[in-house]
């Protein structure tokens, strides 16, 4: 394992005060540089040794990135850099968006809130302990998963989308994003385009890029977050499961927004997280709600759906029951 | 720039984990640069001139040089081979997209048609026709001496293939089986449905070779599409081409570019090793004609059941 040591190696840092001195950093510094917004995945990296960046662009003093705004014509914009405590408390957050308010609630503990950012929670990387111990595995540019071999301890790891690689997605946000249909916004090429991503695709599985755990290139900066206006009537719910009561990773987590027309599901989306190198659409449950009374026999058949291309690994198996059940609650106790 | 990557395995121990893939671009440089000094610094081929008379004798008009399964494992092996570079290199060039399980169904592809072209030289070629002998030797010697503008003489007419095309297929052939062999070795540490994913068959050490041959087999064969690309589409060499999309050639490119004696077309049906001649209005050719156009199996087999089918192909090659 890797040894954490008190010292982190030198690097150049850099502390912009506005968005457009950030992105020309960004654009000056692309390769070998790192973004830091709350620290709290990164000083692991840096004290770990495992990620050496020659320059750290820290986006702490940058106030433009942060705060909660009403858009016109409804919906929210959440500063990339607003705290996930900001988030989780505040009024307004709570009143149209309470999924999102939820599940920025149970981050970790009340410090790591208060410093730990919501563009920070969504782009973080995984906590695959084979990758961050700094082994050279398929994420870190090898050409090996240490934790799907026949002898791994891979407990926390994937059961679905898996390509090689089987870390899973930690964010406690992120499934709650996707139910939502966040839109996340991020400044390419020094601030000259701006492209929006929905939630769902703003996440890159490893098929795709398996270095990667977003569409997040280097030079890119995810500046904020796009919440709709909450739909009228709307049900939502939200579970984490994880090994204890406080401070730790979840195991899977479970966010829907139902739609409701009278007592029928109008339209769904359930998202699911650490079960997958990405938070999930489970859209076979969603297909099976749609239209229905969301009752427990509905819900547990939704849950079903959820698992059905779901392949555990040699310690995981645990994990199919946990999402189907997280499932099945999140459609019949949605409130 | 190194050639090779390293790292730090769990064990503390030093491994090879692949090659560097800036040979990418070494190997497209390197094609580029040979393409462009070939096509500027060696001289073309001289204008052939009528061919002899008498050697044309007794000939047909269409003389079969590929038969339909040798080309339809030339072009399946195409696709599977533009398949599998596409998905190998355009991921790491930044154009992502799910590669991994069409790059292994395109190598169990490539692996069927190597199959069926082993078995199809086997049984229904003379393998003899692909060896290179003392001839093809003194062949390349004179080609070279001609492109080192040594001698403006053109070197004797080749078999069925000319040297050049032998040293390619033999060089494809090593990076081909390279690339195979230690593409099913990879499919042990992915998860499909063939076998069970076990990447401890092998040790870590065994792994990093397995990576690095399966690396420079893949950008050996850029420079090898680059090169064949090329010379597929030189003026001179067209008609080799469309050979190999309809099967004959002329009489007239046959005498032009192939010694008789050492590409045999007999008349008759003697004295070939299993090749065959397209009659197209040659000698004995009062049915199963293919008048232009691609030659058929049935076309073939009927002109064949006819005896307009002139003659048999054998490579009097001597070893």
């Amino acid at each position: 394992m890797a040894v954490i040591r008190d010292m982190i190696p030198p690097f150049e840092l850099y502390q912009p005060t506005d968005v457009d001195a950030a992105l020309s950093l960004l654009r000056t510094h692309r390769d070998d540089t790192w973004v830091l917004a709350g620290g709290l995945d990164s000083f692991d990296w840096f004290k770990d040794r495992i990620k050496r960046p020659a320059t750290v662009i820290d986006l702490g003093g940058v106030e433009a990135l942060k705060g909660i705004r009403e858009r016109d014509g409804g919906g929210l914009e959440i500063g990339a850099m607003t705290s996930l405590a900001d988030v989780a408390e505040d009024e307004t957050v709570k009143a149209s968006h309470p999924l999102l308010a939820e599940s920025a609630g149970l981050v970790a503990t009340p410090q790591i809130r208060n410093q730990g950012t919501l563009g920070g929670n969504i782009a973080q990387d995984t906590r695959c302990w084979y990758y961050r111990s700094g082994w050279p595995c398929y994420r870190a540019g090898g050409n090996i998963c240490y934790a799907a071999t026949p002898r791994s301890m891979n407990r926390e790891h994937c059961i679905l989308g898996a390509s090689r690689c089987v870390a899973v997605n930690p964010s406690d946000t992120a499934p709650a994003l996707v139910a939502l249909d966040a839109q996340m916004l991020v400044a390419r090429g020094g601030g000259e385009h701006q492209q929006g991503y929905a939630a769902a695709d703003f996440f890159v599985g490893p098929a795709i890029d398996i270095t990667r755990m977003t569409v997040l290139e280097p030079g890119d900066l995810l500046t904020s977050i796009v919440l709709p206006a909450p739909r009228p009537g709307a049900r939502w719910y939200f579970e984490k499961v994880r090994d204890r009561k406080a401070w730790d990773f979840s195991l899977a987590s479970v966010a829907s927004v139902l739609e409701m027309d009278g007592d029928r599901v109008r339209d769904a989306r359930i998202s699911v997280n650490g079960v997958a190198p990405v938070p999930v659409r489970c859209e076979a449950a969603e297909a099976m709600v749609r239209g229905q009374v969301p009752g427990d026999e509905i819900a547990l058949a939704a849950g079903e759906a959820a698992v059905e291309d779901a392949h555990p690994l040699r310690h995981n198996d645990y994990k199919i029951a946990l999402m189907r059940n997280l499932v099945r609650r999140a459609v019949r106790d949605a409130a | 720039m190194d050639f090779l990557r390293r790292a730090l395995n769990p064990w503390g121990e030093t491994v090879l984990i692949g090659v560097s893939w800036d040979l990418i671009w070494a190997a497209v440089a390197v094609g580029a640069l040979f393409v462009a000094g070939h096509s500027l610094l060696v001289p073309k081929k001289k204008a052939t001139g009528p061919v002899d008379p008498s050697e044309a004798a007794g000939l047909p008009e269409k003389i079969l040089r590929h038969t339909t399964g040798a080309r339809a494992f030339h072009w399946s092996m195409t696709v599977a081979m533009f398949v599998l570079l596409i998905t190998a290199f355009f991921p790491l060039l930044g154009i992502r997209f799910p590669w991994v399980t069409i790059h292994w169904i395109a190598g169990f592809g490539l692996i069927l048609t190597v199959v069926y072209h082993v078995y199809h030289v086997f049984a229904k070629q003379d393998i003899r026709t692909m060896w290179m002998g003392r001839r093809d030797v003194d062949e390349t010697a004179r080609n070279l001496k001609r492109a080192l503008r040594a001698t403006d003489e053109d070197p004797p007419r080749p078999g069925k293939y000319p040297a050049d095309q032998k040293m390619f297929h033999h060089a494809a052939t090593v990076v081909t089986l390279g690339a195979v062999a230690t593409g099913v070795l990879m499919m042990f540490r992915i998860d499909h449905f063939l076998w069970e994913q076990n990447p401890y068959i092998l040790s870590d050490a065994a792994w990093g070779w397995v990576y690095v041959i399966h690396g420079i087999c893949g950008i050996g064969l850029i420079f090898l599409v680059i090169a064949h690309v090329y010379f597929a589409i030189r003026p001179e060499k067209r008609w080799m081409t469309w050979s190999m999309i309809n099967g004959w050639i002329g009489r007239d490119r046959y005498l032009q570019n192939h010694d008789p004696k050492r590409w045999v077309v007999a008349e008759g049906g003697e004295g070939g090793t299993g090749g065959r001649v397209v009659a197209g209005g040659g000698v004995g050719a009062s049915g199963g004609v293919v008048a232009g156009g691609e030659p058929s199996d049935a076309a073939v087999a009927g002109a064949k059941s006819e005896a307009a089918i002139a003659g048999a192909e054998s490579e009097a090659e001597e070893g």
